[in-house]
């Protein structure tokens, strides 16, 4: 009764720091900082060899293929700009166009490039970027329901 | 159109409304009448909820770009049925549709479960449940919302000559069909959990509401698996990244309710046949079920980013509301409840099949969790420490995939196992055979070079599963000749035919055997990207990729550019293949066609990336060994959840049970 209890309590305790060591090593193999524009310059130098995770939103004109998949942009958060040089095997998303809202993974380099080998990218809010576009006035939202209910 | 889909939003919230009032009131004053009229409401409510969803499909169909909902994912050249799948491509439509199944799901057990004596509680819990849903359709999330201008005179209607489009990503066939069945995953486990919550309720605690909701679990847990293999192989076809599985958010909601759903299906057996798990099993339906909701809140709440996910909104907090409410109440329903689940038996030894089956649920919750953790781990550590930490793929995959073998061991193992405890020699018996094939396979692999751990691992354990799965059947049979003679054939179909339930989760089992073979094949993948002339070609292993053209042209719908290329095979032409980019009149929106040369061995799978500043064409050739068999594995897995739907065609009889079909088949 008890031996049985003790086994059971072993093997669960085994089971737990077996599961705790994959959880612990994932995470040191797996982790990115998620950071600014801003933030990963104000790094400087300690950012290198750190792997980050940088939002920002596409600049316009600056998508230049390489070749061989290898492609460049540049990102710009509240006033700060990355050049990143996507060097990754996935094909970049299809959404990464001008003005997408882009996340690049990825770490610094020494001249203050980012070297990204994942990018993923939103397009900008649709409805409104379209219609900006075509400079049509911009839609407001009725509050939902009550407007169409009182119609 | 949207008069009437406002008109039964709000008969939806009011008829869920009066589902809960009238079937407690019912219950406090044993009125059977009031009772009933609740469960009928109910009905009547999910009649309303399809009218309202009928109307916002008219005004997709009818072009009525007057209504935000319709202009933001539709477009007037759209062919019909992407009008119709663009009902559920934003927040406000699919969780309008998502009510709309839910309801389906309740309406179809308050028919189907009328005298159940749990009825009225789980209509009070449907309800309830439900009521939060229409509450979130028609106040915080209306599709039928119009388009105004502001102007100086106050707002004006605003009619837009055309719809923004439907996210050409979302042009897809598996698209089309993919959210619903998601969806309806996620929304049956409601039927379990209501029964569950009113089993607790009424202190009915025997393991009835797991034997009646068994089916709808099931049925649930199917959709819901189908759906996540179903995104899978959107991805793969559609993304053009190479591959089904990238451990984003949207993905990883969905699999956690699918994981402890699959701990659920287990468990229950003990406590059908031991009493045993009293406290686990509701535990579990109730977490499931939360999972589910909390999945839908991941999508849509955008609070960690995800590729597919819908922007953020304004609703994401009453969802959280909702989950916690909701799991508080469930809690405090279970723990007052806990003295009357005492266990009936206890475990008896440690190698048994009750013992593999919690093993089976300790690895399903384990994974669970790390994927939770994983997910929720930015959110987590901007809360904690103030700084934005993610883990990627790396993360969930060196967790996942020894937690994964293991499962994979334990399919083979747990079947064999004996309730109560297994002797030695039952042991030496049933696992000679599959364990020396699983070893045989191993060493035959490596002995022809494979070297990849994990690889041979799991091809080893694929065999000892299959071995196991095999003699299981063949063992059955054996025994059903001895005892009634006639050819294999005939009594192979008689044994299935008598015990679906065990058969039919054996085929499941060989399902996930296949799907984890094909998972395999990810460690042998391999590409290459060049760019390329006309005429000029790239190597992958024995093939070649050789660029001949490179054609285009336009649809109404988006313009197209395409690399045909020639793919040979040791310099054999195999076929011509154009993987294309289409530029969305509509959105803007660029997206790869992908092309793939498909066989039992490997997909070659053909992508063109784009151009380069000087005019070649960049492409980007993957070979993606054993993909094939997760689909199969998946359709295995159809098959085998069909066939355990089925119920038994004559009960099993206890005096059938003859010494010879032995002991390995007590469990019977
Ligand atoms: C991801 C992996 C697994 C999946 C998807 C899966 C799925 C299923 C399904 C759908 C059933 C039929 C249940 C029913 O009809 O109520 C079943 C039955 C069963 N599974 Fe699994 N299973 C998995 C892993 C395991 C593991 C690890 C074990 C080991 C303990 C196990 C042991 C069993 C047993 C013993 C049965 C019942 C056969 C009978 O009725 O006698 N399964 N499984």
């Amino acid at each position: 009764m008890a031996a049985r209890k003790a086994k059971f309590f072993v093997g669960g305790g085994l089971f737990l720091a077996a599961l705790a060591g994959l959880l612990v090593t994932g995470f040191e193999e797996g982790k990115a900082y998620y950071q600014t524009v801003g933030e990963l310059r104000a790094m400087g130098p300690r950012a290198e060899g750190r792997r980050v995770r940088v939002a920002g939103d596409v600049v316009p004109g600056t998508i230049a293929s390489e070749g061989e998949g290898k492609v460049r942009f540049e990102i710009e958060h509240e006033g700060s700009r990355l050049a990143v040089l996507y060097t990754g095997r996935e094909p970049l998303p299809d959404t990464l166009v001008d003005r997408a809202q882009a996340v690049a993974e990825g770490h610094l380099l020494q001249d203050g490039s980012f070297e990204a080998n994942h990018v993923q990218a939103k397009c900008a809010s649709k409805y409104d970027a379209a219609y900006e576009e075509t400079k049509t006035a911009p839609a407001a939202k009725p509050p939902a329901g009550r407007q169409a209910t009182d119609g | 159109m949207h008069h009437l889909g406002n008109f039964s939003l709000m008969a939806v919230v009011v008829m869920c409304a009066y589902a809960v009032v009238a079937s407690l009131l019912g219950v406090r004053k044993q009125s059977s009448q009031l009772v009933n009229s609740a469960r009928r409401a109910l009905i009547a409510a999910a009649g309303f909820s399809a009218l309202s969803v009928a109307a916002l499909l008219a005004l997709f169909l009818a072009d009525d770009f007057r209504f935000e909902y319709v202009a933001s994912y539709s477009a007037a050249a759209l062919p019909w049925y992407y009008k119709v799948s663009a009902l559920w491509a934003g927040n406000d439509g699919s969780l309008l549709f998502w009510t709309f199944l839910m309801l389906v799901f309740a309406a179809a057990c308050a028919i189907s479960r009328r005298r159940d004596e749990l009825m009225p509680h789980v209509v009070a819990t449907l309800g309830g449940v439900i009521l939060f849903f229409a509450y979130m359709n028609y106040w915080v999330c209306n599709p039928f919302g119009q388009l105004a201008e502001i102007t100086a005179a106050g707002p004006i209607p605003f009619t837009p000559r055309d719809g923004n489009g439907l996210n050409p990503l979302l042009q897809h066939p598996i698209m089309a069909i993919h959210p619903p069945i998601l969806y309806t995953g996620y929304v049956g486990f409601v039927i379990p959990f209501a029964f569950c919550v009113a089993a607790l309720w009424t202190r009915r605690l025997d393991a009835a509401w797991i034997q009646n909701t068994r089916r709808w679990t099931l049925i649930a847990w199917f959709f819901l698996g189908s759906g996540i293999l179903l995104g899978g192989r959107w991805a793969y076809v559609e993304l053009g990244w190479g591959g089904y599985w990238g451990w984003d958010p949207v993905e990883n909601a969905a699999l956690m309710p699918w994981l402890t759903g699959t701990a659920f299906l287990h468990s229950v057996m003990i406590q059908e046949r031991k009493g045993m798990l009293k406290i686990w099993n509701p535990g579990l339906v109730i977490v499931t079920y939360l999972l589910c909701v909390f999945g839908t809140f991941l999508t849509r709440s955008g609070i960690v980013s995800s590729v597919h996910a819908f922007a953020s909104s304004e609703f994401a907090w009453r969802f959280l509301v909702f989950i916690i409410f909701a799991a508080i109440l469930s809690a405090a329903l279970l723990i007052t409840r806990i003295k009357d689940l005492r266990t009936e038996n206890e475990l008896e030894a440690v190698v048994s099949r009750e013992s593999g089956f919690l093993f089976n649920n300790l690895l399903l919750l384990a994974a669970c969790f790390a994927v939770l953790w994983g997910t929720l781990f930015p959110v987590l550590s901007e809360a904690v420490q103030g700084e934005q930490i993610s883990v990627g793929a790396p993360f969930f995959n060196r967790v996942n995939v020894p937690l994964g073998l293991a499962l994979l061991l334990m399919t083979g193992v747990g079947p064999l196992l004996a309730w109560r405890r297994s002797s030695l020699d039952s042991l030496k018996r049933n696992f000679t055979v599959p364990l020396l094939s699983g070893v045989a396979a191993g060493v035959l692999l490596f002995a022809l070079g494979m070297r990849h751990p994990y690889a041979i691992l799991c091809f080893a354990m694929s065999a000892f599963v299959v071995v196991t799965i095999g003699s299981e059947f063949h063992r059955g049979v054996r025994a059903r000749r001895a005892h009634r003679g006639g050819g294999y054939g005939t009594a192979l179909f008689d044994l299935v035919q008598r015990n679906t339930r065990r058969y039919g989760g054996y085929i499941v089992h060989f399902g996930i055997v296949l799907l984890f073979i094909g998972f395999a094949g990810n460690a042998f993948n391999k590409d290459v990207i060049a760019d390329l002339n006309r005429g000029e070609s790239t190597a992958i292993g024995p093939w070649k990729v050789t660029l001949q053209d490179l054609p285009g042209g336009e649809t109404p719908v988006y313009n197209w550019l395409g690399a045909q290329v020639l793919l040979s095979k040791n310099d054999e032409p195999v076929g011509i293949f154009q993987p294309r980019r289409q530029l969305d009149k509509a959105t803007g929106q660029a997206t790869s066609e992908v092309r793939r040369h498909a066989t039992f061995q490997e997909d070659v799978y053909l992508v063109f990336s784009g151009m380069t500043e000087d005019g070649r064409a960049t492409v980007h050739v993957y070979r993606n060994p054993l993909v094939r068999w997760v689909w199969i594995g998946a359709f295995v897995m159809f098959l085998g959840t069909v066939l355990t739907l089925l119920p038994n065609r004559s009960p099993v009889r206890r005096a059938e049970v003859t010494a010879a079909e032995g002991a390995a088949l007590e469990a019977v």
